[in-house]
């Protein structure tokens, strides 16, 4: 059974001077990711690879799911090690390798080698031709097909010497904690882990805002949304999670203004408060669910009058995305199951028959008015009796 | 926080004696009954002692208690047991339109199967009819099953008036009784009531979950659930559950030495607690008539006009208070209703409703403040309603 893996990372390898740091974070990053997969693991940086040597008794398929979770890895190959650059031990792990790893020999292969040692005694096509020959003297049922192999027996020659045949597609994208932080306004609905999960895949690290109205919320429905943040800090790494609780601010929205605006008033309270949690936590961003259109409150009027209460930039990850698209990714990702649990978020206990779709600035602000003399301080409460948890993949 | 504890109709917490007994169990006397050595002799004993206990409560012989894992199972083993047993002479069930899932899933699931059922509708108080049952019942009629007490209002079926008219017509038709919220809140005496088979829950009374009994008269042949190594007079296979049965047996003799003293208590509590929630604003109480002696001691509907059951469900439990709501029904049957709805609770009132269910230590000031609770936050949560 393989004992190490080869992690190759495509956009981060472009980089110029900041190469390393981006590197430094993959490590990190892989690490991080390796410790759910149970520890032990060694990680070390080579030249345009990541080398991951797996302890004693690892279990093989929690340690590739662990990997493939990792943003930033391109691709990534279950490989054998060979501690020496001897001519002769090469060979014999090249024997090994068949022996132990490919069980039906009737079939096709290439030699690829990769020299990241400039100064070994041979050249690549001198590796790949000695080996070639080497594997059809030792197996005389392999056949080459240098156009189209079914084995890449692929040598690569560095410190030590890595055999492989086999790569896997890892997730793309950039190390998480590359790219800085952004909040993420969390609901316990399908699209806003997903915003999240797409945010993350960037390089950027997450806070998360969750609102609750108790008691028209329950706290089966706060259980919903940690669920969900524990799902995406597997991809994310840890969350810190806002649960801020706004039931008064509700409430006085629903007394005092109009009730077809009350979303997209609730909503545009919402974007402030997340906004000062943000700022307060050296976020460059929030980040939301919100996909054109959706439903009312998502309109391109809606959107322009919840945004216009923000000065962070706003991203939109799903913002042209079809609801199909995102169940999709939900479902990849593991979210779908959590996020359908019927339970009532504060966006849905009330809303009105005929809400506004084509909501403007002004009369919003002239709503707003209506709460003057109240708001500020229940902002002020909201924000600071939330309550605050660290979010852990399990 | 002070816990006022209302919903003794879902569970109920636990004996601390039928605790210890069943740590004793597991961590002393922890044989398989079926073991020959000394061992397993030691732990069969509980089992006795528990059927023996359960024998006096309700005036039968201990060979007609079979121990399942509880309240859904008894009814299971009782439906399917019965209807599989019985199916050369006929293939007609009949049931009531207020049945718990529990019931009226493995009915669903014997009409999928080729039977052919007839749900009995019940008046405003809940009541099935001694017509009703009359005109459903034929000569290919093999099971009939009617709850003893309704889970969600607390009505009480007139069981022994409706077992004689079945035994009557069709002396091979079987009589089940969903008694899970009726053992040991009312009196039920299986063989004098004309009963076959009663299901019956541990949890309901102060034992483990993971506990109850299915009733089933001498003689009455029904075929198992579970096939395996014969426990049970082969009723019901699987290596008892030892200290959960043995943990009921303390709840049962706790319950039935004082069992009428207990009821009056909690008839007090529900008395207490209907003249109290009247005045709050809105305040309906379902299936209540004159006599409130006419329903089960322990359980109490009330509907809140503009409120939606769920939030002040949160709200009371804010304040430490725990009811239930559960007037949705689950299920896509035309014949299946859901209570409330077979009563005729205005479609308004359906989602506005929660039971609130006591047991024989609610005390007088824990109504009293759940009253006050209610007084207060039903007119402010009133406010806030949905288009």
């Amino acid at each position: 059974m393989y004992r190490a893996f080869l992690i190759k990372y495509a956009e981060i390898g472009l980089k110029g001077k900041n190469r390393s740091y981006f590197e430094d974070c993959l490590v990190e990053q892989v690490r991080h990711s390796l410790r759910m997969a149970g520890g032990g693991f060694h990680v070390r940086k080579e030249p345009g690879r990541i080398f991951v040597l797996c302890p004693e008794g690892f279990d093989y398929e929690d340690t590739v799911s662990a990997i493939s979770r990792v943003f930033g890895v391109a691709e990534y190959c279950p490989v054998e090690v060979v501690n020496s650059t001897e001519w002769d031990d090469i060979l014999a792990a090249c024997t090994a390798y068949v022996e132990e790893h490919i069980p039906d020999r009737n079939t096709t292969f290439k030699v690829f080698c990769k020299r990241g040692d400039k100064n070994y005694p041979k050249e690549s096509p001198e590796i790949c031709a000695d080996i070639g020959e080497h594997l059809l003297k030792q197996f005389p049922e392999l056949k080459v097909n240098v156009t189209e192999p079914k084995l890449r027996f692929t040598v690569e020659v560095r410190g030590h010497v890595y055999i492989y045949t086999d790569s896997y597609p890892g997730p793309g994208g950039m190390p998480v904690g590359c790219n800085g932080r952004a909040m993420l306004l969390l609901s316990g609905g399908i699209d806003s882990p997903v915003a999240g999960y797409m945010i993350a895949k960037r390089g950027v690290s997450i806070d998360a805002t969750y609102f609750h109205a108790p008691p028209y919320t329950s706290e089966r429905a706060l259980q919903k949304v940690v669920d969900l943040a524990k799902i995406i800090s597997r991809y994310t790494g840890p969350i810190r999670l806002n649960i801020v609780n706004f039931t008064d601010i509700q409430m006085s929205i629903y007394e005092r203004c109009p009730h077809d605006q009350l979303t997209i008033i609730m909503r545009r309270y919402m974007m402030r408060i997340a906004e000062r949690i943000a700022l307060e936590n050296d976020c460059l961003a929030l980040v939301t669910g919100e996909s054109i259109g959706q439903v009312a409150s998502q309109t391109m009027q809606s959107l322009n009058t919840t945004n216009a209460v923000c000065t962070l930039p706003v991203y939109r990850p799903l913002i042209a995305f079809d609801k199909e698209e995102i169940v999709a990714i939900s479902k990849r990702i593991g979210t779908y199951e959590t996020s359908i649990l019927p339970y009532e978020d504060c966006c849905t206990i009330y809303v009105a028959k005929h809400p506004v779709t084509k909501p403007i600035v002004k009369a919003m602000e002239k709503s707003e008015k209506l709460l003057a003399d109240i708001i500020d301080e229940m902002t002020q409460k909201a924000i600071g009796e939330r309550e605050i948890m660290r979010i852990l993949p399990e | 926080m002070r816990e006022i504890y209302l919903d003794n109709a879902a569970t109920t917490r636990t004996l601390p004696a039928a605790c210890e007994t069943a740590a004793k169990v597991m961590l002393q006397d922890f044989g398989n009954p079926s073991s020959l050595h000394h061992k397993g002799f030691e732990a069969e004993q509980y089992i006795r002692d528990t059927r023996k206990a359960i024998a006096a409560s309700i005036k039968c012989t201990e060979d007609e208690i079979v121990f399942t894992s509880g309240g859904t199972e008894s009814n299971n083993m009782a439906l399917f047991g019965a209807a599989e047993a019985r199916k050369r002479n006929g293939k007609h069930i009949i049931t009531t339109r207020i049945e718990h899932a529990s019931v009226y899933q493995p009915i669903l699931r014997l009409e999928e199967l080729g039977y052919e059922v007839t749900f009995l509708p019940v008046d405003a108080y809940g009541h099935v009819s001694a017509e009703e049952l009359t005109k459903a019942l034929r000569d290919d009629t093999i099971v009939v099953s009617v709850m003893a007490v309704n889970n969600e209002i607390g009505a009480i079926e007139p069981i022994a008036e409706l077992a004689a008219l079945v035994h009557a017509r069709n002396p091979k038709a079987v009589f089940h009784t969903d008694a899970i919220q009726a053992y040991g809140k009312i009196p039920m005496f299986p063989s004098r009531m004309g009963v076959d088979l009663m299901s019956v829950s541990g949890h309901k009374l102060h034992a483990p979950k993971g506990s109850g009994f299915l009733y089933v008269k001498k003689g009455l042949a029904i075929r198992p659930l579970i096939y395996g190594g014969g426990q049970e007079k082969d009723r019901r296979s699987g290596t008892e559950n030892v200290p959960a049965i043995a943990g009921l047996g303390e709840a049962v003799r706790y319950w039935f030495a004082d069992a009428a003293e207990y009821r009056e208590r909690m008839y007090r509590s529900k008395e207490l607690f209907l003249k109290g929630v009247s005045m709050v604003p809105g305040a309906v109480v379902n299936g209540v008539p004159n006599d409130l002696r006419e329903t089960a001691p322990h359980i109490a509907s009330v509907s809140f006009a503009g409120v939606r059951a769920e939030v002040l469900l949160h709200a009371l439990a804010e304040k430490g208070i725990y009811t239930s709501s559960g007037s949705a029904c689950s299920s896509n049957h035309p014949a299946i209703s859901g209570t409330l709805k077979a009563i005729g609770v205005a479609d308004n009132l359906l989602d506005s409703t929660l039971r609130f269910s006591f047991d024989e230590n609610t005390s007088e000031e824990e109504i009293a403040e759940t009253v006050s609770a209610l007084a207060e936050l039903v007119p402010v949560l009133g406010k806030f309603r949905r288009s």
